[in-house]
């Protein structure tokens, strides 16, 4: 009888394993599935997503729950204090100065980038602001819309100095430390396969364990976005026996993603970070920005403030949306300069993340 | 006498216990039925229709380490066999290492030799009481990324280079004889098997059991190492060529290269199994009576006969069914392997449902097939706690 048990068991997994593995099951899957929603007409899980939906749920609870990076310095990280500090950290904080009229109203959720994904499509997080790379992929399967890039990175590689490794052909036989569930992961395959260039990737989970391997000599070289890189450096044993190779892998534009299902938040979440943009562009910063409301008589100036046009209440927000942002957490060049400019260990060059008045990508549609 | 038998069916007993049966089976298949359902919908509604189309795309990640051959253009499906074997991989050489092991330090718990039973102790109380995870970093991160770097890397005789990227030694390549040479191997097999049977038959004639297993490795061997010899005189090619590592560039080359996150993880699960084993082990040869011992002392038999032919075939019977779970602990543990880096079925699968999004089809898959191995490990060894069941004649 017992036997009887097991072989039943064993068979139902085999059944079950070769089902999976032949397409027909898919597509009966898939036809199921739609009877399902066409008969039932589910009213589903526990949070929202249909329009509007987000806003309210946010509002209703009185704060907003932003998925950030817990462990790279710039860009999110727990500072001695035990506070969120970064790049994508401040654009969580513009967004809930745009929804309330108070940064603090944010609560951070630490994501690995294997489990970011996951926590948006079950509404774990309202939002996802964590240096993560725009896709087609993620854009179309994963239930996710990319909102407007915040930050255009390029992968690197970075090694040792006394290695003598100048480019990617030297890296033949190496092994290279890449986090799992990310791009790099994929362009490292894709340009060494390109370029027929033997190696071993050894892969991890946590940012920490990469770079603790690397740094540990278990890899010839690590490879991530070079923002990452240079911000990881600071955290080695001996930054300076490290170099960062002159080599560009891949394009990587790092913005928030939201869940698919809600044009409305889509949409505030894209304006917020439009409006850093545009503040820079206007000259309007944190420090001067009561002055220049109280005086200016620019219809641009007054419309992005709020003082005429109601363009706050068409994305549903109060119309000193965007004050709130400048006043509370600055424009675009007073974020990256308090997190990665001049002044902060990492000094990158802004680059392509300068507005496109100065020769960068950064170009906001217009207010009005 | 019929009036009696004539209880109404709501009291009547067997039937109650069918009706409650049943009710308990509906509720049971309404809850999960509800589960899969919620599931369903909260998924669709999300535009994330359950499918396992992705098993044939293109996965586009390497995996460092792999027993079929593999690379980024193969399909997901494949990445996935890939996890599986590694998994497989690292569980049957963790049981076979965990069992030797565990067996040397219970027969020393039992030792009278004070120095020997107090070391295994320490060692079963010291290992039992840290986490396996623990474990595994203070292996991977303590020992094997502590070894020297490759340009200062250590070499063995044999040679065998020891490097915190890992141990290369030296492996045999087969050559042109190679074939011939599996036959010759099968022929000692026959051989072994043959030498077996009649020996037993001997035993069971003459009431004295000669030492069966060793007549028949020996044969094994023996004609293993004859048929070596033959080739190499007849054929002028030994079956298989020295296959040495060498440092060449960025990393060895040549001979078997184990990598420090593969060594990290089996140290780490067999050292922790093997103190289990250990005390199942010790418990299993402790069952058995005192006056068997005594018993067979009285017929004349040595120390070494007594455990062979009296204590250790009746320990087994106690020791068989908690090893099976220690067995499957092993292979589910192996699983922390993630946190390591080591590309294992977990590992994997987590990279996989991260660039496809499929969390519910990965999971699936991924339970499906840490049952299967458990159930297919757990059914096996109980046809071998079957076969070794004290038989009464």
């Amino acid at each position: 009888m017992k036997r009887t048990l097991y072989l039943l068991g064993i068979l139902l997994i085999v059944g079950v394993l070769l089902a999976a593995c032949g397409s027909s099951a898919g597509q009966n899957g898939a036809q199921a599935v739609k009877t399902v929603i066409v008969t039932v007409q589910a009213k589903g899980g526990n949070t929202p997503s249909g329009f509007g939906t987000t806003l309210k749920a946010v509002k209703e609870r009185g704060h907003l729950i932003c998925g950030v990076n817990s462990e790279l310095p710039g860009f999110g990280y727990v500072d001695q204090q035990g506070n969120y500090k970064g790049f994508d950290v401040d654009f969580c904080h513009a967004v809930a100065a745009a929804i309330f009229g108070d940064p603090n109203k944010v609560e951070f959720r630490p994501l690995t980038a294997k489990e970011r994904f996951t926590a948006l499509q079950t509404g774990e997080i309202d939002v996802l602001i964590r240096n993560t790379t725009w896709t087609l992929t993620r854009d179309t399967e994963l239930g996710a819309n990319f909102a407007a890039t915040t930050f255009y990175d390029g992968q690197g590689i970075m090694v040792r100095k006394d290695s003598g490794i100048k480019k990617l052909e030297d890296l033949q036989g190496a092994k290279i430390c890449v986090a799992t569930g990310t791009t790099t992961e994929l362009n490292l395959a894709d340009q060494m396969a390109a370029h027929g260039i033997k190696y071993t990737p050894v892969v991890f989970e946590k940012a920490d364990q990469v770079y603790g391997a690397y740094d540990e000599g278990r890899c010839d070289a690590v490879t991530s976005d070079k923002s990452q890189l240079v911000s990881r450096r600071t955290t080695l044993k001996n930054p300076k026996d490290h170099v960062i190779l002159d080599i560009t892998l891949s394009k990587e534009p790092l913005g928030p993603v939201v869940r698919q299902g809600d044009d409305q938040w889509f949409d505030i979440i894209n304006w917020v970070v439009f409006a850093t943009f545009t503040g820079e562009e206007l000259g309007i910063n944190s420090k001067n920005v009561d002055k220049i409301k109280a005086t200016t008589q620019n219809p641009n100036v007054k419309k992005f403030l709020g003082l005429e046009g109601e363009m706050g209440q068409k994305l549903g927000l109060s119309d000193d949306w965007a004050y709130n942002i400048i006043k509370y957490v600055g424009n675009y060049a007073e974020i990256y300069n308090r997190n990665l400019g001049p002044g902060t260990p990492f000094d990158l060059p802004r680059g392509l993340n300068n507005s496109w008045i100065n020769g960068g990508l950064l170009y906001a549609p217009p207010i009005r | 006498m019929m009036k009696q038998a004539s209880v109404p069916f709501w009291r009547d007993e067997r039937v109650l216990a069918w009706i409650a049966q049943i009710v308990f089976l509906v509720v049971t298949v309404a809850f999960l039925w509800y589960l899969y359902h919620n599931m369903i919908t909260a998924l669709a509604e999300r535009g994330l229709l359950p499918s396992f189309h992705f098993l044939k795309l293109t996965a586009g990640f390497d995996i460092s380490q792999h027993l079929i051959p593999y690379d980024r253009s193969s399909t997901y499906g494949r990445a996935f066999i890939v996890g599986t074997l590694n998994t497989i991989e690292v569980s049957i050489l963790g049981i076979i290492f965990a069992t030797i092991l565990g067996i040397i330090i219970g027969v020393m718990r039992l030792s009278t030799n004070w120095l020997i039973n107090k070391l295994a102790s320490l060692y079963i109380e010291i290992i039992r009481n840290v986490p396996l995870l623990v474990l595994l970093v203070f292996w991977y991160t303590g020992v094997f990324l502590q070894l020297p770097r490759l340009k200062e890397a250590k070499f063995l005789p044999g040679p065998t280079i020891v490097s915190n990227r890992g141990i290369a030694m030296p492996w045999g390549k087969p050559t042109s004889t190679w074939h011939i040479y599996l036959y010759i191997l099968l022929v000692g097999f026959i051989l072994a098997a043959i030498v077996w049977w009649r020996l037993t038959l001997i035993g069971k004639r003459t009431g004295r059991m000669p030492l069966v297993s060793l007549w028949s490795t020996l044969t094994f061997l023996g004609v293993a190492a004859l048929g070596w010899i033959g080739l190499v005189i007849f054929a002028h090619q030994a079956p298989l060529a020295p296959d040495l590592p060498k440092i060449q560039g960025l990393s060895t080359v040549g001979g078997l290269e184990l990598s420090p996150e593969f060594l990290a993880l089996l140290s780490g699960l067999v050292f922790y199994t093997a103190a289990f084993i250990a005390e199942v082990v010790r418990a299993g040869i402790q069952s058995v009576s005192k006056g068997q011992v005594e018993a067979a002392r009285a017929l004349g038999l040595n120390g070494f006969q007594t455990f062979r032919l009296v204590v250790f075939p009746q320990a087994l019977r106690v020791i068989v069914p908690p090893l099976t779970s220690q067995y499957l602990n092993l292979a589910k543990n192996s699983s922390l392997a993630v946190f390591i880096g080591f590309p294992d079925l977990y590992s994997v699968a987590g990279t996989i449902h991260n660039q496809t999004g499929r969390a519910v089809e990965v999971t699936v898959l991924m339970m499906s097939i840490y049952l299967s191995f458990s159930l297919i490990t757990s059914a096996f060894m109980n046809w071998y706690n079957k076969k070794i069941r004290f038989v009464e004649r």
